[in-house]
Parts: structure tokens; C-alpha cells; sequence
């Protein structure tokens, strides 16, 4: 049964993670006051990761349109590349990429920097000279990666349909103009409540919800770090796991939810 | 003066299977230094923690002011705590802030101080612990002696009334461990608090207390004053001292 041993534990942490969200929550008041230290996190987690989501977007988009562009092509509906790409990219791809390259950045620097915090007693510190540690560390990050994910979301969306354009018209035979005509159709349906396109809203929300689930997930961890640099190493692999199983079982939720139910 | 600070009654602590503290007991008068000294292991950090609310007893009371501070709401101890320091072992400074931003911490986080006030008081506790230079430097510029200087400007800033410290000669050369040891004898000269020094060294406590605390399997062996201490016969204290009363003699002159 060792297989099930990371879910257990990934179900065993949420209790906490639920009571520091709540933390968080009642403490949204004092976020103006947290500028600067948010805007540091902001810069660690988005700026610091900005070159590996392009990276990876690029390809990403290259590969969709590839493996899409050769089976497509064989019906003789290749001009239908760019939808495919658009929305593969803008629904599922780009939110799913930048936060599976977050949670192994980001989520597992929080996790790291808490947790060395935490087995080296300034945690006890902070707890002594009454600070609440909650404001200083645990906010800002969370806030700091809600902010930044979606950004790095659109992106990654933006850079992986240029990639897909580039497969498209070098192998694929499908001029610019008609894949980003059929990439830019696909994108017009309007979201109800914001002047976005539908697909990009619904990756938005997503990049959003994967943007708190691992920095509340890479802040227990590192909050529950014990035993020296093993427990800091333990905390950080915990916190990359959890993130992944998080954002995948998250995923199919707002998935179903946005475009099922 | 002989109004008692701190009070630990009968205080028992279990970690897992190990029973650190076993019926712990002693008390600390206002004004007055108590170094608490023992062998390894005995739970002199542990009781450390217990006074200031970092841990809780099994079992027994810990009053700190008259007030029981197992009992205290959050916001209480809280309070309790704003009139108290304590200086961690290594220090325990905040990696990402400079010295002064350090310092200055508890008064940007709980006060509604100007920052030029802030930085006028974090100035004046950098003289105190001999080191005006250094506020714009970061933990990993300085050394483990400054460390844990600026972890004593930081327990200070908020001028308490009791100042915990954790072995702070721990890692250091004599020579800068006979600095600190002054620097905390000052500071209960200038700021007349009520403190409590788990040490080893002789020479710190021989500096700093009024009273020694020997701890022995988490119970209070003897609380008496160091020149007592020091020449005392029992046999445990002789075997922890050193049975050669001439290496004893010449430990006290150090």
C-alpha cells in the first residue's frame, strides 16, 4: 500500500493548509501595508521564472501542433491547427504548465525558506518577539503567487500559440495569416462577467486557484519542517508532490465545472 | 527588591519517551540574574521555552509575573512577551533582513513608532552591544559573536523587563565570550532586568549571576549564590566542576 502513502499524506496536511488559508483570509486587510514584500515575491516567483515558462510555452505549443498538424493533415483539415492550439493552450496547457513549473520553483523556495526558518529558530523568534508570522512570511507569498500565475499564464498561452504558428507554416504547410485567424476565432467567445475571451478567463481562473493552492501548500510545508537540513529537504519534496497532486485533481474540478456542469 | 519574577513549580516535560524536565523547580527574584548550569540534556533550553511560552509543561505551573502563562490567551501571552527577550543560541536573526531591519522588527511590526524614531532607538541598542557599524549589514556578512550581539539588540529594542538567554557563549573564543559576558553584565547594570543565563562557562556565570541554578535529570539540584557554588563540597558539584581544587581555583580566576 506505499503507493497510496503521498495521497494519504497529501490529505493528512490539508486540515492545516485549510486553517492557514483562513489565516490568510481574515488578514487580507493589512495587504496594502505588505507592498514591498509582496512585490519581492512577486519578483522571485514570476520575474525569476519568466525565461523557463517561455521556454517551456514555446515547445509546448510546438509539440500540440505537431501531433495535432500530422493527424489533422491526413484528413486534410491542417488550416484547424490553430484552434486546436488556441484552445489547448489558453484552457488547459499554459495555466497547467506555469503552475507545474511554479510549484517546482516557487512552492518549493517557500517551502525551503520557511522551513531553514523553522529548524533554525527564527520562526521562534518571530513568535517570541510577538510578530505575527502569518502577515510577514505567509501572506505576501500567497498573494505574491495569486498574482503572478495567471500572469505568467497568458504568457505562456501567448508564446505557446506563436510556437504552434511556427510548427504550423514551417512543417505543417499553414500560412500565418490562417493559423492565427483560426487561433483568433477560436479565442472570441466572450466571458459573461469580464471583457476576456471564455478560454482564456476559464485558464485565468484556473492559473489563479493553482497560484494559492501551492504557495498554501509550500508555506505548511515549510511551517512544518522539523529536524534539521532533512526536514527542510523532506518539506520541500512534500510540498512539490502535494502541489502536482493539487493541481491535477483541482484541475478536473474546475475543468468539470466550467465547461460540464 | 525580593518580590519573586519567575516561578516554576514542579514542572515535568516528556519529549516522545524522554522525560526532560522531572518535577522542575526554582524561583527568580526582580532585578536579580539566575544562571542556570548543568550537564547536557538536563532541559535548561527546555525551561528556557517553558518561561516564555515557546513550550508547555506536561505537568506544573510556570508563572511569570504573577501570572500563569499556561493559562494566557493568545493575546495575552502576547502581551507578556512584549515585556520580555530572549537570545536563541545561534542568534536566531531573520536571513533576508539587514541588521538594523532586524532590530527595528518587533517596533515596525507592533508599534505606531515614526521611522525615525525607529531607527534613532535600533542606533542606540547597536552602541549598547558595541557594534554602531554595523546596520546595514546582512546575518551572512557578520560573524557568530556579532550575531549574536545584534540577537541581544533585538531582545533589548523593546527595553524589557526580563531577558532570557540561551547559552550566549556557545561557539564562541574566549575572548569574545568574555566581551558578551560584560555586555550582558551591562546591560542588567543599565537597563536594571530580571535574567535568566543557561551557561556552562564558569567564567560567564562567575560575570553575570547572582544566583546558580544546578540542574541535574530535569530537577533543581541547588539554587545558591556563585561564590557557594563554586566552593561547594557536595559530591555531584564536584564531580561536575572538576575534583581538583586547585583547577577549581583557578577556574574562578579565569
Amino acid at each position: 500500500m506505499s503507493f497510496l502513502r503521498p495521497i494519504l499524506s497529501f490529505a493528512g496536511g490539508l486540515g492545516f493548509q485549510l486553517e492557514l488559508l483562513g489565516a490568510v483570509l481574515i488578514r487580507v486587510g493589512s495587504i496594502p501595508k505588505r507592498w514591498t514584500l509582496i512585490s519581492e515575491q512577486v519578483f522571485q516567483s514570476a520575474v525569476q521564472t519568466v525565461h523557463v515558462v517561455l521556454l517551456v510555452g514555446i515547445f509546448m505549443g510546438m509539440i500540440v501542433a505537431l501531433q495535432t498538424g500530422i493527424e489533422l493533415a491526413r484528413i486534410g483539415q491542417q488550416d484547424q491547427i490553430g484552434t486546436i492550439v488556441a484552445v489547448s493552450m489558453a484552457r488547459e496547457m499554459g495555466p497547467f504548465i506555469t503552475a507545474t513549473i511554479l510549484a517546482a520553483t516557487a512552492g518549493s523556495s517557500m517551502a525551503a525558506e520557511i522551513g531553514t526558518m523553522s529548524v533554525s529558530d527564527e520562526l521562534s523568534a518571530l513568535e517570541v518577539l510577538s510578530i505575527d508570522r502569518i502577515k510577514l512570511l505567509i501572506l505576501p507569498r500567497i498573494v505574491a503567487l495569486a498574482i503572478a500565475a495567471p500572469l505568467l499564464t497568458i504568457l505562456c498561452d501567448t508564446i505557446g500559440i506563436i510556437g504552434g504558428g511556427f510548427v504550423a507554416s514551417s512543417q505543417l504547410n499553414v500560412s500565418w495569416q490562417l493559423y492565427f485567424d483560426s487561433a483568433t476565432e477560436a479565442l472570441t467567445d466572450q466571458a459573461a462577467l469580464i471583457a476576456l475571451p471564455k478560454d482564456v478567463y476559464g485558464g485565468l481562473v484556473k492559473a489563479f486557484v493553482f497560484g494559492l493552492l501551492i504557495s498554501i501548500i509550500g508555506c505548511s510545508a515549510g511551517l512544518n519542517a522539523r529536524g534539521g537540513a532533512l526536514g527542510v529537504g523532506r518539506a520541500t519534496r512534500q510540498a512539490v508532490r502535494d502541489s502536482i497532486i493539487a493541481i491535477i485533481i483541482s484541475n478536473y474540478f474546475m475543468t468539470w465545472l466550467m465547461y460540464q456542469a | 527588591m525580593d518580590e519573586v519574577v519567575i516561578r516554576l513549580r514542579d514542572v515535568h516535560k516528556r519529549f516522545g519517551t524522554n522525560e526532560v524536565l522531572r518535577g522542575l523547580s526554582f524561583d527568580v527574584k526582580r532585578g536579580k540574574t539566575l544562571a542556570i548550569m548543568g550537564p547536557s540534556g538536563t532541559g535548561k533550553s527546555v525551561a528556557l521555552r517553558h518561561i516564555i511560552g515557546l513550550l508547555k509543561p506536561d505537568s506544573g505551573s510556570v508563572e511569570v509575573e504573577g501570572r500563569e502563562v499556561t493559562k494566557l490567551s493568545k493575546k495575552e501571552l502576547s502581551s507578556l512577551r512584549k515585556r520580555m527577550g530572549f537570545l536563541f543560541q545561534e542568534g536566531a536573526l531573520i536571513n533576508w533582513l539587514s541588521v538594523g531591519d532586524n532590530i527595528a522588527l518587533p517596533l515596525r511590526e507592533n508599534t505606531d513608532m515614526k521611522e525615525s524614531e525607529i531607527m534613532e532607538r535600533v542606533q542606540k541598542r547597536l552602541e549598547l552591544v558595541r557594534i554602531p557599524d554595523s546596520a546595514k549589514k546582512m546575518p551572512s556578512e557578520i560573524s557568530g559573536g556579532m550575531k549574536k550581539r545584534v540577537g541581544l539588540a533585538r531582545a533589548l529594542i523593546t527595553d524589557p523587563e526580563i531577558v532570557l538567554y540561551d547559552e550566549p557563549n556557545a561557539g564562541l573564543d574566549p575572548e569574545i565570550s568574555r566581551s558578551i559576558n560584560e555586555l550582558i553584565r551591562d546591560v542588567q547594570r543599565e537597563l536594571h532586568v530580571t535574567s535568566i543565563v543557561v551557561e556552562h562557562r564558569i567564567p560567564c556565570i562567575r560575570t553575570v549571576a547572582d544566583e546558580v541554578l544546578f540542574l541535574e535529570e530535569g530537577r533543581a539540584l541547588v539554587q545558591v549564590p556563585p561564590d557557594e557554588f563554586f566552593s561547594s563540597t557536595l559530591p555531584r558539584l564536584v564531580q561536575f566542576l572538576g575534583p581538583d581544587p586547585v583547577a577549581r581555583a583557578n577556574a574562578l580566576d579565569q
